[in-house]
This record gives C-alpha cells, structure tokens and sequence, in this order.
C-alpha cells in the first residue's frame, strides 16, 4: 500500500548527485515524504513535528557525499534521529536484590496483556529464572481461565488463589507469599485492562503497586496503536511510573509508530516485542530493527540472525563446496530445504527483507508453504541411489515417484528440469571468477529460493 | 437522535446521553484543537491549514483522508468561496459527514431466519465482548439468539463467550478447543435452523490480517454458513478497536476480501482515542459503521449514526 520512503526519497533527489548542498529547497519535498512517511506509520504528529525540526537542522548544509546518493544520506540521518528516541541498545529486565522480584503487566484492554505474562515466563524460565503467574483479572469474564490454559502451555505455575479471595489485592498478596514459599524468583502480575481515563481502576494499580512494591511495572502497547497512544502512555506513567513498555502484534504490518511515541513520551524503555501467536514469539527489542520497520525499509538483520541461529555453519560450507565443484546432489538440495524450513514460516522470512532494489519483487511475493513439503515429498520418494544421481530417473521411476508422493509426474519433471538447470549454472559459474566469488558467500546459497516449482 | 440534537423530540435520552459522553473526549480532543487552531484567525492561510492537517491526522483520520479534505478547503479558498476562518469548521464538519454519509447502506434482507452475523477482527479488538452485547440488544429486542463458540484457538475463548450466552440468556452451540471452527459453525447454524432461531453471532479467533492461512480459514466459515443457509453470513461486522491507527485501513480491507466484510463495530470509544480511522475506511472501501462500544456494561453498545457522531463531534 505505501510506497517505500527511500523510493521516494530516491524521486525526490533524482537529480542531485554528487553535487551541491542540502538546502532548504531540495530537502523541502523531501522532509514533506518522510513526514508522511512518518505519519503513516503512527508516529504521533507532535513528535513527527520534532523529528523533522531535527532532521532539517542536522541535513540542512551537509555536503553530498560522493559515496551515498542524497536519498541514502537523508534516510541515515532519519535512521539516526529515530535511534536517538528509540534508545540506541537493548534494555535489560530488573530483579530485585532479594527474591521474588515482582512484575506488574498493565495496559489496555485487548493489548495482549495476558498472552505478553505467558511468553514473559516463558522466556524468563528459558533464561534461568523460576517465574511464577498470577492473574489479578477479576473482571474481564474467563480472564484467570486465560492465563491458567496458557501457564500450562509454557510450563510455569500458576497461582489461582483460594477460593475466597476474590479481589485483586488479596490475590496479589498471596500469590507473592506463595512465591516466595514456593522458591519461584519471578512473579508475574497480570492485571485486568483498562482505560487510562477509568479513576477506579487506576486506583486499584496505584494500590497494587503500593502493596506488590514491584521491580517492573512493564506497560503491553499494541503495534497497531494510533496516535492516541501517547495519551494513555502518558497517563500510565504518571499514575504508575511503568519501567518499560512490551510492544505486541508486531507480525502483523503495522508499522508500530507508537513505540516511538510512547518511548518519547514516556522516557521507559521498550523492552519486548511481541511477534506471533505462539508462546516463543517473543523477543528483546531491538531499537535498530524498530527504526527500520518504522522507515518500511525491512529487517535483514534479524533475518541473518535467525539464519545464524538456525543454519549448520559447517553443513553451509560443505554445502558451498559441493555447489562449487558441482556435487550438489538431490539429496542436498533436499537437506537444504529443511533448513530453510527451520527458520520459520517463509512468509515471516520473506517481512523481514528490505523491499528495496533487487528484492524489491518479493513485495507481492505470496509463498506457498505447502511447495516446499512437496518438493521435500517428491524427493523422498526416490531411492538413495536416484537421489545421487538423477540421470539415472527414467519415465517409469518418475511415475513411480510421483505416486509415492502424491504428487503429479509433471511436477515431479519440474523439479528434475529445474534441478538439472541449477546444476549447469552452477558448472558455468563455477568456472569463472563468479565461482570463487560464490564461494566466500557466508549465507545460505540463494538457490532453492529462485528454483521452487512454480504454479 | 438527529432531532434531539436540534432540540424537537426526545426519543431516546438515554442513549443519547450514553453517546455524547461517550464520544465527548473525542469531542473535546478534536473540537478543541479544532478551536485552538482557529483562535484568533480571519485569514485562511498554509500555516492555519498546515494546523488544521496536525488536528485531523492527530484524530487518526489518516494523511490521505486530510489531504483530499484540505485539498477541497484550498481549492474553495483560490475561488474566493471561503474567506473566513470561522466557516471552516463547518466546513470540514460537512466533508466528514459527506464521507460518512456516503458509505451508509442499509443491513442486507433475511428472507428466512436465523439471521447469521460473522464478527470478525484482529486480536484483542473486543470481538467476544461486543458478541455479548449485541446478543443483549437482540434479547431486548426479543428475537431469540444462539452464540456459536468458533474461536477454538484463544485460551478460554468459549468459557468467556459461555459467561456472555448466561448474560444475556442466549444459547450456546460451542465444540472443545482446538476443534475446527468451521465446523462448529455448521453445527451453530444447522441448530438455530431446528431450533427456529431468530438469529445466529459467530465469535471468531482474532487473527492479524496479514496471515493468510488465517484468513482463509476465515472464508472457508462463510462457505459453511452457507452450505446451511444459502444466502449467509448476512451480516459480516469487523470490530476495530478506536485507538487503532492507520493499520485500521489494512485490516478493513484485508478483512472484506477474505470474508466479504459488511459493517464496522468500533470499540473502546469510550477512552479518548477518537476513532478516526473509520472516516479513512469509510471513505476508501465504503463501509458503514454499524454500532459503537462505549463502556464494559452490557448495555454499552450503540447503533452508529454518522449525523450524531459528527454532530457530538463538532458540538461546543
């Protein structure tokens, strides 16, 4: 839908290159774009206001560099002043110097405050800590059923309170007794959500932080939030004094401006991003990779780390060298394909790409996850030695494969062509200085990538 | 409600008084900064529309929305048609109201009942709660209702739609978790069939409009529905929350191509967020916005009137 910010700003700057000053002039239609830019993305238009007052001061009379288009020059100038509210490095959670420390989750309704708890505890006891849940959800019909499914889910336990406790105080004060009886380091809070306008309500958070005398007062925003997100922010930190801020539904394609106005306005840090449904998308937040999606200038650095985390570095060399000197069997391409498999949904892989220059067709690119498992299927059904070598796959293998898999005899030709292609452009580049080239390449050869089967 | 407004008839004071408080901190955000930038001005000038932009964008109408209404404001003022600062508030008020205004379509006709409404929406937007009310408003309306429990995937989704059918004393057709959600809309619709029910709500997992598969599974619902009854899901309403952004505009239309989206619920008006997006909305897909969430009472849904909203809106 929205035109990427650093094609237009390429427009924009069309015609100056290598030349000349940024001047007032030719920054004006250019700071009108990244105000857009900004505005799309829901930065709250206070601080869009001040984010172009800076941008202008610091870009205005700068020399264009040789080196970068002016496009390029703006946009690191942009990058730069959305880091500076951003924070430019990853905060760390707080524990208080006598367990248990205790977290308080508070936010509006509907942020994702309950499945935020879950995956929080999660990801503490994955990073040896001893959480423990409690909802103080009183409200909100099925609320404590909610958090009890999903502290099942995570393996964590939950304290649900006797029977005749049944107002958020009490629950709190004997969840952390029980806590601490218990051993657990962590207790997490889960408060009902509100409104920061509801008096009520917020009186019971002042008294539950009173009481509970936490260490995180962690307040769950939406990525899709609007520009009132600065209002409610605002309002729960004054009331509360939050210590940072989960932003949550980030996989969706908002492009999460509120972070920016809520760190602004409030000062906390953004500690968490929240990235899927399941209870490990979960993640530190990374001011870099914010500022980017912000700029819709995509994610490639959390793509190569997923890809470091993810990927057998020695099978990725051995697989370079059987590419190199022509070895790359069925049986390899198929191993590589599960590996692509492990990082995630494609679709996800594919978000994290910058939709820029080469990669710019990948915009509308829509993956069908389901060609990969047939690709994979259609492999499987051959024997050891067809795997090895596929000139050996005559007509009667072929359909004798497509059935194994399921799959027709014409998808399983495409594959075979498709394959026997690859291999000659392998041989061709090989050959040349490409091939040496290739070589030194640290990432996952791109090759199954461009080759899938197509409809 | 227009009436009451100008002050004839009466017809309903309550849910006009619930409306206007409602929508009165959406009021007195936009109003105000409506008035703040019009303070003290005679002379339509780029720095008081540079303010007027500041004051829509901020109430999440969204960029392009404020530029067209701008862009008109501009083009009038070259033609000498608008002079005066004081006329332009009326004058926005009356573009707002022509988009709203536009985008109204009565809800489809139900040849033969049950009724069925498909709510749809991203997570969290408040889909389960608004199911709750409306089916109270349907109660007091005295048409029978039967809540079909197809959010088998959130935790604790039917127990909270199950405390919602005890409420308002609707039935409940629901599965186990985990179970395929179309398949307990078939079991829902072929029951309120038998059962001679007036009227069918379908509560959906929230799903975020960018996953496909989700949303497919979304359409495959309504080609259940109507495998029972021809010409459903009769009414497909997208509960967007008010404090939504810009996003809003994607999950409308990402929503309507999947399941054919006929009218938007928009919740947590009661806050102070202004809800502007569905001025975006209805202005780019043609929506109408059918009721409005103002409270966590049961009561707390109104129908939608773009006169009255506007009108509450701009009222000093």
């Amino acid at each position: 839908m929205f035109d990427n910010l650093s094609e237009k700003l390429q427009r924009v700057f069309k015609n100056l290159r290598g030349e000349g000053k940024l001047s007032a002039e030719n920054m004006e239609s250019a700071l009108r774009e990244i105000r857009l830019a900004l505005l799309e993305a829901d930065v709250n238009f206070r601080v869009v206001k001040q984010l172009i007052e800076n941008i202008k001061a610091k870009a205005m009379g700068e020399d264009v560099l040789t080196a970068l288009s002016p496009s390029q020059q703006v946009i690191k100038i942009v990058h730069e002043e959305l880091i500076k509210i951003l924070g430019s490095h990853e905060a760390k959670l707080r524990f208080a110097n006598e367990p248990p420390s205790v977290f308080m989750i508070v936010g509006l309704q509907g942020s994702g405050k309950t499945t935020s708890a879950g995956k929080l505890a999660r990801w503490l006891s994955r990073n040896g800590h001893r959480p423990m849940l409690v909802s103080v959800d009183v409200y909100r019909p099925a609320a404590r059923e909610q958090l009890k499914v999903i502290a099942k889910e995570v393996g964590q336990p939950i304290w649900e309170g006797a029977a005749e406790e049944k107002l958020p105080l009490d629950l709190a004060r004997s969840a952390r007794r029980e806590c601490a009886n218990m051993g657990r380091d962590v207790l997490l809070v889960d408060t009902a959500g509100r409104l920061h306008i509801d008096e009520d309500l917020m009186t019971e958070l002042q008294q539950l932080k009173e009481q509970l005398n936490p260490v995180e007062i962690l307040f769950v925003a939406d990525a899709m939030t609007g520009q009132d997100a600065v209002k409610s922010a605002d309002e729960f930190h004054k009331r509360l004094g939050i210590t940072g801020i989960i932003l949550t539904k980030m996989d969706g394609d908002a492009r999460g401006g509120a972070a920016l106005s809520i760190r602004n306005v409030t000062g906390q840090p953004l500690k968490f991003v929240g990235v899927g449904e399941k209870s490990d998308a979960f993640e530190p937040f990374h001011p870099d990779r914010a500022a980017n999606r912000i700029l819709g200038m995509g994610d490639i650095l959390s793509f190569i780390e997923k890809a470091s985390e993810e990927i057998d570095q020695k099978k990725a060399v051995e697989m370079q060298r059987k590419l190199i000197d022509n070895e790359f069997t069925l049986e390899d391409f198929r191993d590589q394909l599960r590996q692509i498999r492990k990082l995630g949904p494609l679709s996800g892989l594919l978000d994290m790409m910058p939709k820029v220059g080469m990669l710019k067709e990948l915009k509308d690119v829509k993956v069908d996850e389901n060609e990969i498992n047939h690709v994979v299927a259609i492999i499987d059904s051959m024997t050891p030695r067809e795997r090895d070598n596929h000139m050996i796959i005559n007509g009667s293998r072929r359909r004798r494969i497509a059935r194994g898999s399921g799959r027709s005899v014409q998808e399983v030709n495409q594959l075979l062509k498709q394959y026997a292609q690859a291999r000659k452009m392998m041989k061709s580049l090989s050959g040349g200085f490409l091939g040496r080239k290739f070589g030194k390449m640290k990432m996952p050869a791109g090759f199954p990538f461009g080759n899938l089967p197509g409809r | 409600m227009i009436q009451t407004l100008f002050g004839s008839v009466e017809p309903e004071p309550s849910l006009l008084e619930k409306l206007k408080s409602g929508v009165q901190k959406t009021r007195a955000g936009l109003v105000n900064a409506l008035e703040d930038a019009l303070q003290g001005r005679k002379e339509i000038d780029a720095e008081l529309l540079d303010e007027l932009e500041s004051t829509l964008i901020s109430a999440d109408i969204g960029v392009r929305t404020t530029e067209e209404i701008l862009e008109r404001i501009r083009q009038r003022v070259e033609r000498h048609q608008l002079a005066d600062a004081a006329e332009l508030k009326g004058m926005i008020r009356e573009q707002l109201l022509e988009i709203l205004a536009a985008s109204e379509r009565a809800p489809a006709h139900v040849a033969e009942p049950p009724a069925v409404i498909l709510m749809v929406g991203v997570n969290g937007s408040g889909k389960t709660t608004t199911i709750g009310k409306l089916a109270q408003r349907l109660k007091n309306e005295h048409r029978s209702v039967l809540l079909c429990a197809a959010d088998t995937f959130r935790a604790a989704a039917i127990e909270q739609l199950e405390v919602w059918a005890e409420r308002s004393g609707a039935q409940l057709v629901r599965q186990g978790p985990g179970s395929d959600p179309s398949a307990v809309v078939f079991d829902a619709v072929q029951a309120a069939k038998a059962r001679k029910v007036d009227c069918v709500i379908v509560d959906t997992a929230g799903r975020l409009q960018t996953k496909e598969h989700l949303m497919a599974e979304l359409h495959k619902m309504t080609r259940t529905a109507r495998k029972v009854i021809p010409d459903a899901p009769h009414e497909v309403l997208l509960v967007l929350d008010a404090t939504t952004g810009q996003n809003g505009l994607e999950q409308a239309r990402k929503f309507t191509e999947s399941s054919g989206v006929t009218g938007i619920v928009l919740t947590k008006l009661d806050g102070t967020a202004k809800g502007g997006i569905v001025v975006a909305i209805a202005r780019e897909l043609n929506l109408p916005i059918r009721y409005v969430g103002v409270g966590e009472k049961v009561d707390d849904l109104l129908p939608f009137d773009s006169e009255t909203f506007i009108e509450s809106l701009f009222e000093k």
